[in-house]
């Protein structure tokens, strides 16, 4: 335990000295002079980043480094992906091997504060559900009253039940194992009436069950888990880029336009889809990049709704429903803020 | 009377062939007959469903994994994956490069093992010196026109064997010359060589590899990019060779004081001493300890996993959590460990096979 914090107290330590001195600014154009972008991701999670059969990555997440590559450099296969792993995603950050770090990272006070680092908006807001089979009706979590609920052991996502639980006055047997997989299994073959953890993962593991049609997630999601793009403290401009890439993105869903229809809609009058696309001059200035950013980003990525259907939603195996993640006058909580 | 030999009757068929061996080695008495029934029993029904599942019930053709039934394995998934395990994210149009390095490394492996072929010597030094240069070229481009390929790209099981040839051929020689260092009368080389294996012996493999990933580019000058593959392989030579230097420290120390006295009565340098007289015989007896250590850095390179380095098993990993295989991890694990095998396996009956042939004579079996 001593080593371990110890450990910590190091990495926090040169994390900050790392980003105090060495990388005040400057990341746009190293970027540019590099001709591309370094993105962190993960070395493989279903949906948000992962390889596929040709070695292309693909997910949630990689297309939030595509669309920051398609702004800054006008193509969104300019990435360089660097696989990491969770202990090694904020030093590699720090130390400048990445630009972005878009790797599942949860949004927390003590991160965003203490580890040199800012979060620039939330790409898809997780938190744990719970899975149930379809033909036992159940339309709430409170309807578990006494279940049998499988579990990881030794988690957060354990506790978090716990105190749901408690706080609501309902019983519930937890039957804990040691992973995810097993956990999942186990409720598959009729161990316990529910399954419960982060549901961007109840969703992958679905896909694995033998009937995942008949498995559904309860409309409750008892944990905060917003996963987003993460850049280096101390440099805006950059930070200004990677926030509003993925506000584009996410305009270009509320505005309708997607990677089809985008030539088209160059010439619709709306005022507000001709500043997303760059018919009115000046916007892109104060990030210091070409005007026509969220165009590329469109025709090379997608909106967001695209991206998330192909990659989590229904046009992928995963089939993860909107829900929190539909936009804000859909019942979600996606609301980037105007361009103009 | 007509007198001849009578011709030797054959033995009774009783006691050859297979049903002699079975007479001989399963049935020779009750007590062995019924262990023979009941473990051969468990035996099937323990291994009747791993055939099942791994031959009869799966499925070898097709694409997608709609083409799988899922009864049993599910071995489209490997092979459609085959060239990413293979080569990693490695440029398609370029893997003949792979390809190349590899057969010549296997070439200069084959004639340096079969004994017949001549001229070992220098095809020890063309493998040892000039291989190393001529992998590098092809693997990393740059040079001759050929395109540059980033080392974030090589992944798979190329990837693993890069790793562990660079691990064993630098680890050999900097472990001996470490083993002679603690073993030298002169004082600062003795106490930095056993500072030195002390201090790598004392740390996880693990966290040298962490260390290199991590903390070290904390320390170095803003923009200089020390290759992470480079980090990896540094320091995974200085901890094996750490392990190394053990290993040849116990062979010298078993060589009789009477060959070195000898060696220093013909008037022989220290150099001289050491390989002409001392090292050969000692290399012989660490014969086991060597490949022992080899084998064992040969598993160790898939903790680079760690690091974000896709080895064969991380590239597997990372295959499983592809959307459109999930589920099959299984039989991505069978893959692995079944490569890995076939890899230590031949490393270790190379030796027993090298431990025969150069078995000279030194000391009583």
């Amino acid at each position: 335990m001593f080593k371990k914090s110890l450990l910590a107290t190091a990495t926090t330590l040169s994390i900050a000295l790392a980003s105090t001195t060495a990388f005040a600014a400057g990341t746009l154009d190293s970027v540019k002079e590099r001709g591309h972008l370094q993105c962190g991701v993960t070395s493989g999670v279903p949906g948000f980043s992962v390889p596929d059969d040709k070695g292309n990555w693909k997910g949630l997440d990689v297309d939030v480094c595509r669309a920051v590559a398609a702004a800054v450099l006008g193509d969104a296969s300019k990435v360089k992906y660097i696989p990491l792993t969770a202990k090694e995603r904020f030093t590699a950050l720090a130390s400048g091997e990445i630009d972005v770090l878009s790797r599942v990272t949860t949004w927390t006070l003590s991160r965003d504060t203490q580890l040199g680092i800012n979060f620039a908006g939330v790409t898809y807001y997780d938190g744990q559900g719970f899975l149930v089979k379809k033909d036992l009706g159940l339309k709430s979590v409170k309807e578990l009253d006494g279940a049998t609920i499988c579990v990881q052991s030794g988690t957060t996502t354990e506790l978090n039940m716990a105190d749901y639980f408690r706080t609501h006055g309902l019983q519930h047997t937890p039957v804990v194992f040691d992973t995810n997989e097993q956990a999942a299994t186990s409720f598959d073959t009729g161990r316990c009436d529910a399954f419960t953890t982060d549901l961007s993962q109840a969703y992958g593991l679905r896909t694995r069950m033998s009937n995942p049609d008949s498995v559904v997630a309860l409309p409750e999601v008892i944990s905060k888990e917003p996963l987003g793009p993460v850049v280096r403290q101390g440099d805006d401009q950059w930070f200004n880029i990677v926030k509003w890439s993925l506000n584009a993105m996410i305009t270009a869903e509320e505005l309708g336009v997607t990677s089809a229809n985008v030539d088209q809609k160059k010439s619709d009058n709306n005022p507000n889809v001709q500043r997303l696309l760059g018919g009115s001059e000046g916007l892109a200035k104060g990030m210091g990049i070409g005007e026509d950013w969220g165009y590329q980003i469109v025709k090379q990525v997608g909106n967001y709704g695209e991206s998330f259907d192909r990659n989590v939603g229904m046009g992928s195996p995963l089939k993860i429903d909107r829900g929190l993640n539909a936009q804000w006058n859909q019942g979600g909580l996606l609301y980037s803020p105007p361009i103009r | 009377m007509k007198y001849e030999t009578q011709k030797a009757l054959p033995p009774p068929a009783s006691t050859i062939g297979v049903l002699g061996w079975m007479r001989k080695h399963l049935f020779k008495g009750p007590g062995s007959s019924i262990a023979t029934l009941v473990l051969g029993y468990l035996a099937v029904i323990w291994l009747w469903p791993l055939i099942d599942w791994a031959f009869i019930s799966a499925d070898w053709l097709g694409t997608t994994r709609q083409d799988c039934s899922g009864d049993g394995a599910c071995w489209v998934f490997i092979n459609q994956r085959l060239d990413q395990f293979l080569y990693g994210f490695y440029p398609e149009a370029e893997t003949w490069r792979l390809d190349l390095s590899f057969v010549i490394l296997m070439a200069c492996i084959g004639w340096l093992v079969i004994p017949r072929l001549p001229a070992k010597g220098p095809m020890a030094v063309f493998t040892l010196v000039i291989f190393p240069f001529i992998a590098f070229v092809l693997l990393s481009g740059g040079f001759f026109g050929l395109e540059p390929v980033d080392t974030h790209k090589w992944g798979g099981l190329s990837l693993t064997l890069v790793l562990a040839v660079v691990g064993i051929v630098a680890a050999l020689p900097f472990g001996v010359l470490l083993a002679l260092g603690r073993r030298s009368h002169m004082p600062i080389v003795r106490s930095l060589s056993v500072i030195y294996i002390e201090i790598w012996r004392g740390v996880p493999l693990i966290t040298v590899l962490f260390m290199a990933s991590v903390m070290l580019p904390l320390f170095f000058p803003e923009g200089m990019d020390f290759d992470k593959l480079l980090r990896a392989l540094i320091g995974i030579t200085m901890f094996q060779s750490a392990y190394m230097a053990e290993v040849v420290r116990g062979g010298l120390q078993a060589i009789p004081r009477g060959q070195y006295e000898a060696a220093d009565a013909l008037g022989l340098g220290y150099w001289q001493k050491m390989v002409m007289i001392i090292l050969p015989q000692a290399l012989k007896l660490m014969i086991p300890g060597i490949v022992n250590t080899f084998i064992a850095l040969f598993k160790d390179t898939s903790l680079v996993l760690i690091i974000g380095l896709f080895d064969l098993l991380a590239i597997m990993q990372a295959a499983a959590n592809d959307p459109n295989w999930i589920g099959f991890a299984t039989e991505g694990y069978v893959f692995v460990a079944l490569v890995f095998w076939v890899f230590c396996f031949s490393m270790s009956r190379y030796s027993q096979h090298l431990e025969k042939r150069l078995h000279t004579g030194h000391g009583a079996r």
